[in-house]
């Protein structure tokens, strides 16, 4: 992914090593201005490199997309999780499940506990699967569904906006704060201002790691609980006033979370907001604009990471790559809606790279990846994203 | 509760050693652990200091017995009966192996001799034996322990002690013995433990009452049945499935619908894996229970699925003017041949040709195959035998070449041992037990026992399975249809919790279990005096289970306390008091959380006769769903969120939902 973006900081080093050489010798040597020409090259000679290397080389796609005219329910796709070689979308309009080429869908007649369908996790040593809904937690278990509402369980609401799996515990967002349900003993316990530094109860989205459980709280900050002392800790705009922060880098960007990513193994929490996006290594944030970052929107509906340094980020602008360097945008145009990806790179250089597909609406909800390929849910359908070799990328 | 004994007192509560009605001694942190409230349990203050002191000694001797748990001890001493409830047979067919439940014990037989070579005592309440694929471990569920005992099959010891989940009923070995598949029947999954390791690894979502395990002849599939029917809307059809779990994945991958079964026992494979069969009831509880004599009241069938059928296909294996049931253990012989039932309270095994039978569904169209289970004629075409063996047949077991079949007989402590050509008992293996039986004892008998009822459709046991509860409501009386349903609740350590019925109306258990039996359950001429004390007596001893939400320390979590306070509260939360019948305590009080009053809580469905019902008791309640006196709350939650509206079955309205689910932790510790 990086190859272009090393071999053009190679060249120009090997340039500017070059120039001073050339200057350096005796052919060359002139009076006093030596040293000023030959800075001067250098940098002509950098930025010549440049344009001849060309963006980075982000990762390309062929997207395929899908909606109610090949057997997705509904195009409203609210959250994309796979699951193997399957691939479960979440919809407005029931649970989706893509294997063997076909979409199978399961609604309330099946036993789904409500039709819109807001998340879903699998757990990944049982294959059951949890879906978040507006009216309640489903958990679908080969062909069975049992439901969980405020009234018959300890779910605190029934408009549960996320959930995440973790070993024996299923951690859910819900419109009245957090919850985890021990699978094994079937009790709930409840996370909200009573328990936790949670001024907010509206919980948006959760991610669960071995270590640590990150609730995005919409207009809260986010929340850290640590597993092994039981412990809660709040992230908030750090002047307490105004919801964002106002020096860059100073601490989460602002309060109104969507969607938080917990990269365990490098210890790195992503967050995304409506008004950008923050990165926490646990000493230091970094944040992430439109102005400033290659986002092309600051209104973030999720937030993805791969890993510490790369994340995914889905706005209402289109679908975002970080490598940790350089950022690629893939939407179809916001004005003409021909497919479009553009590459951004550390000097903020926007450059447009020919493709002849896109996803297929640029309000993208979420994103998931399957091995080198993504699944993303847009308001207008599923995505599959299949990589592109760079053998296939140069023949485009 | 005739074998309790004194005991000492720490802090808050009372540690007992007492035998059940089972014989096995009572005393473990889970069996007795601290009560929350502080309540003393009840203990032998009834009773005659001789009499106090012979019963500690008793329970010493059975406490010291437990103590050599995992070494081979002589035969136990009175009055505990071995109630063998499953068996099984080496590869070389030369040792029988005899899970008993009363005594918590395997007991080793020579197959040949018919004798009795050595015993290993387990965990509590075994239900199940079952051996490693290369012969040389046993492995035991222990219902009341959470535990399965591996036991070396050569030194006949216990090894290890595996944990599980709540109440493990059966446990199966995958075919390369790595892994150990568990039912667990309160916790209704199935815990899948690495055997190298002796840890659990998941816990597979099962239905409720995951109970009975079978491994699929080529080794791919587990299959899991359940003792109850999964919970469903109040007054509808009952369903089961049978669980399916493909062992390489360690998944669930299918469930197989039961339409109309509620109780689901033993399960059983025959043609290479390509046909499975379980043994079912059939309850019609939707309707009054006014028809017996035309076998309106429970079906007894095989549920026959897999390749070679293509859908779940019901047959019965009643007759038009007699029933045989509960079909419990199931053996398929070598060659396919041959498929033995065995029918607890009928005290028989009922043999089926299975080719006969195969066949007769096979040429069913889809209505006929929908419709077979009602058939009563439909048995004449492939059942081939009726075989008395002792009392309450439980667990079936072939010799490997199939000649044999071995019966577990629950209660007279025999294995009976039949020859499957001639379809008659050949010898009778004793296990030893006391030698006269107690009241209890004989109450026990008459409570399995089917042959009361009208063509003997039922016994006791067939709702209060196992002295538990059937998970259905039922509408009971004829008193009009619709009227009065109700919903079955738990039997357990009920001695002191009159009147009974939900409406009160029986002062007693001689009237509960007597007159009222005779009448509107049985249709027949019931129990005699005598055998009306036995089954009274029984029904007293039948001890309360473990609760697994409380610590084992007898402490509650900060929760569960939280829950407490608000069980205990006397003001609602604007500090206004609540009036005391309106309290949690005003009717749930006393040692079992009853007042033993009625009360009217305004639940009452237009379809009751009255408001009023009896105030039940709270021990185990959270075993007992569905809930309310006619079953319609399907959770505990579901009492106050949905039957609640006007704060008249206690003030609830008032808490957050975070402080309802505290009250509800704190219920499920009582």
């Amino acid at each position: 992914m990086t190859t272009n973006r090393v071999s053009v900081t190679f060249v120009a080093h090997a340039l500017v090593r070059a120039a001073s050489r050339l200057i350096s010798t005796p052919v060359g040597r002139v009076a006093a201005p030596r040293g000023r020409y030959a800075t001067q090259l250098a940098v002509f000679l950098i930025f010549a490199a440049w344009a001849v290397a060309g963006s980075p080389d982000m990762p390309r796609f062929r997207w395929e997309n899908f909606t109610t005219g090949n057997g997705l329910p509904d195009n409203h796709v609210f959250q994309i999780k796979v699951d193997g070689s399957q691939v479960w979308a979440a919809t407005e309009n029931g649970l989706a499940l893509y294997r063997n080429g076909q979409w199978k869908v399961y609604g309330t007649e099946d036993g789904l506990a409500h039709r819109a369908v807001l998340s879903v996790d699998v757990d990944p040593r049982t294959g059951d699967v949890w879906a978040a809904t507006m009216g309640g937690l489903s958990r679908f278990s080969a062909g069975r569904f049992d439901n969980y509402t405020q009234l018959n369980s300890g779910l605190p609401n029934d408009v549960v906006y996320g959930v995440a799996v973790q070993g024996d515990s299923v951690w859910v967002a819900t419109a009245a704060g957090g919850a985890r349900l021990d699978v094994k003993t079937g009790q709930w316990r409840h996370f909200n201002e009573r328990n936790t530094p949670m001024y907010e109860i509206w919980t948006y989205g959760v991610s669960a790691g071995a270590e640590k459980v990150y609730y995005a709280v919409w207009g809260g900050g986010v929340l850290e609980y640590d597993v092994a002392t039981g412990r809660w800790k709040d992230y908030n705009d750090p002047d307490g006033e105004t919801q964002l922060v106002l020096l860059k880098d100073q601490g989460l960007i602002h309060e109104i979370t969507t969607s938080v990513s917990w990269a365990e193994k490098d210890h790195v929490l992503w967050v995304a907001t409506y008004f950008g996006a923050s990165r926490y290594d646990g000493r230091y944030w970094k944040n992430f604009m439109e102005k400033d970052s290659g986002l092309p929107s600051n209104f973030l509906n999720q937030v993805k990471g791969v890993d510490g340094t790369r994340a995914w980020f889905a706005t209402d602008k289109g679908l975002a790559y970080y490598d940790g360097t350089n950022w690629a945008v893939y939407r179809p145009a916001l004005d003409t809606k021909a497919p479009e990806m553009t590459v951004r790179d550390a000097q903020g250089k926007v450059t447009r790279v020919e493709v002849t597909t896109a996803p297929s609406h640029n309000y993208i909800l979420a994103v998931d990846f399957q091995g080198d390929d993504l699944w993303v849910a847009t308001a207008h359908g599923v995505s599959h994203g299949i990589r592109l070799k760079q053998k296939e990328t140069t023949t485009k | 509760m005739p074998f309790e004994v004194g005991g000492t007192r720490t802090r808050a509560c009372r540690v007992e050693t007492r035998l059940d009605a089972y014989g096995s001694p009572v005393n473990s942190a889970l069996a007795n652990a601290c009560h929350p409230k502080g309540h003393e349990r009840r203990v032998g203050t009834r009773r005659g200091t001789h009499e106090c002191a012979r019963h500690v000694i008793l329970g010493l001797f059975a406490a010291a017995l437990l103590g050599f748990a995992g070494d081979s001890i002589p035969p136990p001493a009175a009055p505990a009966y071995p109630s063998p409830i499953e068996i099984a047979v080496s590869a070389d067919g030369s040792r029988l192996y005899a899970v008993c439940e009363g005594t918590g014990e395997v007991v080793e037989m020579d197959a040949n001799a018919g004798t009795v070579a050595r015993r290993v005592r387990v965990g509590q309440h075994p239900k199940s034996v079952t051996l490693s694929a290369n012969g040389t471990q046993l492995y035991v569920a222990n219902s009341w322990s959470d535990t399965v005992s591996v036991v070396d099959a050569a030194s006949f010891k216990v090894v290890k002690e595996l944990a599980t989940g709540y109440e493990p009923n059966a446990a199966v070995a995958d075919a390369q013995g790595r892994f150990l598949y568990v039912a667990n029947r309160m916790s209704n999954d199935i815990s899948v433990i690495d055997l190298a390791r002796g840890v659990e690894t998941k816990r597979l979502l099962a239905g409720r009452g995951a109970a009975y395990l079978e491994l699929s002849a080529d080794g791919q599939r587990i299959y899991c049945t359940h003792i109850y029917p999964q919970p469903g809307p109040f007054r509808s059809p009952n369903e089961s499935e049978v669980t399916v779990i493909d062992t390489r994945r360690q998944m669930v991958v299918e469930r197989e619908k039961l339409e109309n079964a509620a109780g689901v026992f033993h399960v059983a494979t025959a043609n290479g894996g390509r046909v499975a069969i379980a043994a079912e009831i059939r309850p019609k509880n939707l309707i009054p229970l006014a028809h017996v004599e035309h076998g309106w009241v429970i079906g007894n069938s095989l549920a026959v699925f897999g390749a070679d059928i293509g859908g779940v296909v019901q047959v019965p294996i009643d007759e038009l003017d007699r029933y045989y049931t509960p079909p419990f253990g199931l053996a398929v012989t070598p060659g396919n041949r041959q498929l033995f039932v065995s029918t607890t309270g009928s005290d028989s095994v009922t043999a089926i040709d299975l080719p006969k039978l195969l066949a007769y569904i096979r040429a069913a169209n889809p209505d006929q195959r929908r419709l077979m289970a009602n058939d009563l004629s439909a048995s004449a075409n492939y059942v081939s035998a009726r075989i008395p063996v002792g009392r309450a047949p439980k667990g079936l077991a072939l010799s490997p070449d199939g000649k044999r079949l071995y019966v577990a007989n629950r209660n007279d402590d025999t294995i009976s041992v039949i020859d499957t050509a001639a379809h008659r008992v050949t010898r009778t293996i004793e296990l030893g037990h006391a030698v006269a039986p107690t009241p209890e004892r004989r109450g026990e008998r008459l409570f399995f026992s089917a042959r009361f009822a009208f063509h003997g459709h039922f016994g006791c046991a067939n709702c209060h399975i196992e002295g538990t509860i059937d998970g259905l409501n039922w509408d009971l009386e004829p008193d009009g249809f619709g009227v009065d349903i109700v919903e079955n609740r738990l039997l357990e350590d009920i001695a002191d919790t009159g009147p009974f019925k939900w409406n009160g109306s029986n002062p007693d258990l001689e009237t509960e279990c007597g007159p009222r039996t005779e009448k509107y359950f049985y249709r027949a001429q019931s129990y005699s005096k005598e055998e009306l004390a036995d089954i009274v007596s029984f029904v007293k001893s039948i001890p309360l289970r473990p609760n697994r939400y409380r610590r084992k320390d007898g402490e509650l979590t900060a929760q569960q306390e939280r829950g407490k306070a608000i069980f205990e509260r006397a003001r609602n939360k604007n500090g206004a008091p609540i009036d005391d019948t309106n309290q949690c305590l005003g009717c749930h009080s006393g040692p079992h959380y009853t007042s033993q009053q009625l009360a009217d809580v305004g639940t009452g469905k237009p379809t009751d006769r009255s408001p009023l019902v009896d105030v039940p008791q709270l021990n185990n309640v959270v075993l007992n769903g569905p809930y309310l006196h006619d079953g319609s709350a399907r959770t505990l939650e579901e009492i106050w969120t949905v039957f609640n509206p006007n704060d008249r079955h206690g003030v609830t309205n008032d808490l957050s939902k975070d402080e309802l689910n505290d009250l509800i932790e704190y219920l499920k510790t009582l």
